[in-house]
């Protein structure tokens, strides 16, 4: 009776990734882009994934819509979305997904819309293909979408081309498209990073009140752990391929254990107490294609021992839901 | 509602900065009038004219090598004097217009379908297919599009249909390189990658997404080759291995009178040259025009 309570309090899993691999074949070598990553994402919460340049986030984001072009490949592992296993479905059922259960929204909003079709054009065509909605109902619809996502007098934007919008005024449309069929997953990959400042937090308000009001979830990509920190319930760290930390948001932000993320986190600059000149992480990221044996992190970093040269440190949890993959992480006597 | 979306479309060609520039280019308005004139000739034409001059019942031998009105010796009923077989000069180049025109524009269209699909398909897939088709077009650069025009006129003879087949297989590899190059800078975009994530099959990103955005160096082609392709065809007849003697054609009437041209019978050769002059640099003028309004490079 106890049991059956709790579980109807406790979400359920959307989304689960378990040892996902996806490598790119180049003429140089291959580069293991994602490498063994690991999470799961609960209906109606928001994940922060964080990480540099070319650490995985993009392309972990792409594998979950099966949408690497070759030479990248997944080679393994497991992406289970709504009890359904993704990997294992044909193309056909993937193109019912996409767009339909999962949308996406992408990092620059000046070429992510089609130049040469009007706004109405691009989110009724979205909505005849998932939902069947033509001719005035499809307008309508488009309408009361365009209006959701803030944009001022929709009966007469909706006939505007893309270059009639501002930045920001188009990563609003492109949100209205993401949300056009009503998707139980949107993944955002890095949405105001061609922004403005100022537009951003608008944007990223308006983003994450429109996934909480309707209990649908969220992978927000982003390498600025600050922006990620404020909205998401869980974060994941990455670096090279792999999640070297992940856990609630509270415990990644105000207790980091991996010494990158305590790195990222000294990067940011604060608001209150003395000033400081900022740390910076020495080094740079190892070339994907000779990755460093043991820990990838370990040429930068301080900490370093014996121990980091050989043996790639495996997740380990220091405390509720929080794993870290450093040998020395949550130890005293480091 | 939906006529009012039209008016505001109509509206909008009108107040476009395109339209303006048309405006104020007296060249591209002379250039668009002469092909204007051409069209409306080679549609109305054979009603206006006074004979049809492929019909033999109403040529008359008798008629032969009539000087133009101006010159002695004119019959009123041939304005500019008539060929050898007693054809009456303005008819037959109406006909022969007729003619030039249809071939130009099919041929065009044809080797647009054809070299656009083709140079999309090339461009989107890459890999073996787009080394095949590539190999193709090059082979078939390395040739002059004359001579392979004329090797599939000899393999498979004469008439108006082969021609267009002909003009076609040399035609379509423009299209194919400029849209294959174009399309591999486009499908690069994320509007593409958007399109692949709404769910969109390959074959509706390729044709309603990236299509429309590698249009505008189509066009620009297009307009251009017209005039190429109705001087190839007027060349081949010239050459006596286009259209047969017994349909209307420029390049042949320029052929029949060429041989009589120093004998003082000037007007067979000329006027059809003359008309075939004034066709082929109404579409360049325009096509010039296109180039330069449809090239973001030259804002």
């Amino acid at each position: 009776m106890e049991k059956a309570a709790e579980t109807a309090k406790e979400p359920e899993l959307l989304l689960d990734v378990r040892e996902l691999r996806t490598y790119f074949h180049t003429f140089k070598g291959i580069v293991k882009a994602v490498d063994g990553v690991s999470f799961s994402l609960k209906k109606g919460k928001i994940l922060g994934m964080v990480g540099e340049s070319g650490c995985g986030k993009s392309v972990t984001g792409f594998s979950i819509l099966r949408l690497i072009d070759p030479p990248g490949r997944i080679e393994s592992g497991e992406i289970i979305f709504e009890g359904e296993p993704l990997l294992e479905k044909p193309e056909k059922e993937m193109e019912k997904i996409r767009g339909n259960k999962i949308s996406m929204i992408f990092q620059d909003p000046m070429t992510s819309l089609n130049p040469v079709y009007t706004i109405k054009k691009q989110i009724c065509e979205t909505l005849e293909l998932h939902r069947g909605l033509t001719g005035v109902d499809a307008h309508n619809r488009a309408v009361e979408l365009l209006r959701l996502v803030g944009i001022p007098s929709p009966e007469e934007r909706i006939l505007y081309y893309p270059h009639q919008f501002s930045g920001g005024m188009r990563q609003r449309v492109i949100i209205a498209i993401s949300l056009a069929t009503s998707p139980s997953l949107i993944i955002a990959d890095e949405p105001t990073t061609a922004l403005d400042v100022t537009v951003q937090a608008q944007l990223i308000k308006r983003l994450y009140g429109l996934v909480r009001e309707s209990d649908r979830s969220m992978i927000l990509i982003s390498h600025n752990l600050s922006l990620v920190s404020g909205v998401s319930d869980n974060i994941i760290v990455m670096y090279c391929g792999r999640v070297i930390e992940k856990g609630p948001s509270e415990n990644v932000v105000f207790n980091p254990a991996h010494p990158y993320t305590i790195g990222l986190i000294d990067s940011i600059p604060k608001m209150t107490g003395q000033r400081k000149m900022l740390k910076q992480i020495s080094g740079m990221v190892p070339n994907p294609l000779d990755m460093p044996e043991g820990c990838a992190f370990r040429p930068r970093c301080a900490q370093a021992q014996r121990i980091c040269e050989k043996e790639f440190p495996a997740l380990r949890e220091i405390s509720a839901g929080h794993f870290v993959s450093c040998h020395f992480a949550g130890r005293t006597d480091r | 509602m939906i006529t009012t979306v039209r008016m505001t479309k109509l509206a909008g060609i009108l107040h476009s900065e395109g339209f303006y520039n048309f405006r104020h280019n007296p060249f591209a308005i002379a250039g668009a009038l002469i092909i204007l004139l051409f069209l409306l000739t080679a549609l109305f034409g054979p009603r206006l004219v006074t004979q049809n001059p492929y019909d033999l019942a109403q040529l008359d031998l008798n008629d032969s090598y009539k000087p133009p009105i101006w010159q002695e010796g004119s019959d009123p009923r041939f304005v500019l004097g008539t060929d050898d077989q007693g054809r009456d000069m303005v008819s037959a180049m109406v006909y022969g217009v007729r003619m030039s025109v249809a071939i130009g524009f099919c041929v065009t269209i044809i080797c647009m379908t054809v070299g656009t699909t083709l140079g999309l398909i090339s461009g989107y897939k890459g890999g073996r297919l787009d080394s095949f088709i590539m190999g193709l077009v090059n082979v078939q650069l390395s040739f002059p599009s004359l001579l392979i025009a004329m090797l599939v006129l000899i393999a498979f003879g004469r008439g108006v249909w082969k021609i267009i087949l002909a003009l076609s297989f040399s035609g379509w590899v423009t299209y194919a390189r400029t849209v294959r190059g174009t399309t591999m800078a486009e499908k690069n975009k994320e509007y593409v990658e958007a399109a692949k994530v709404i769910g969109f099959s390959e074959s509706t990103v390729l044709f309603r997404h990236i299509l429309p955005n590698v249009m505008t160096p189509v066009i620009v082609i297009a307009t251009l080759q017209v005039g190429t392709v109705i001087l190839s065809e007027a060349t081949l007849s010239f050459l006596g291995i286009g259209i047969p003697i017994t349909e209307p054609s420029l390049g042949l009437l320029v052929a029949q009178g060429y041989v009589v041209l120093f004998s003082g019978l000037w007007w067979v050769s000329v006027f059809p040259g003359l008309v075939l002059m004034f066709l082929v640099v109404g579409m360049n003028l325009l096509g010039d025009f296109l180039r330069d309004e449809f090239n973001p490079r030259l804002k």
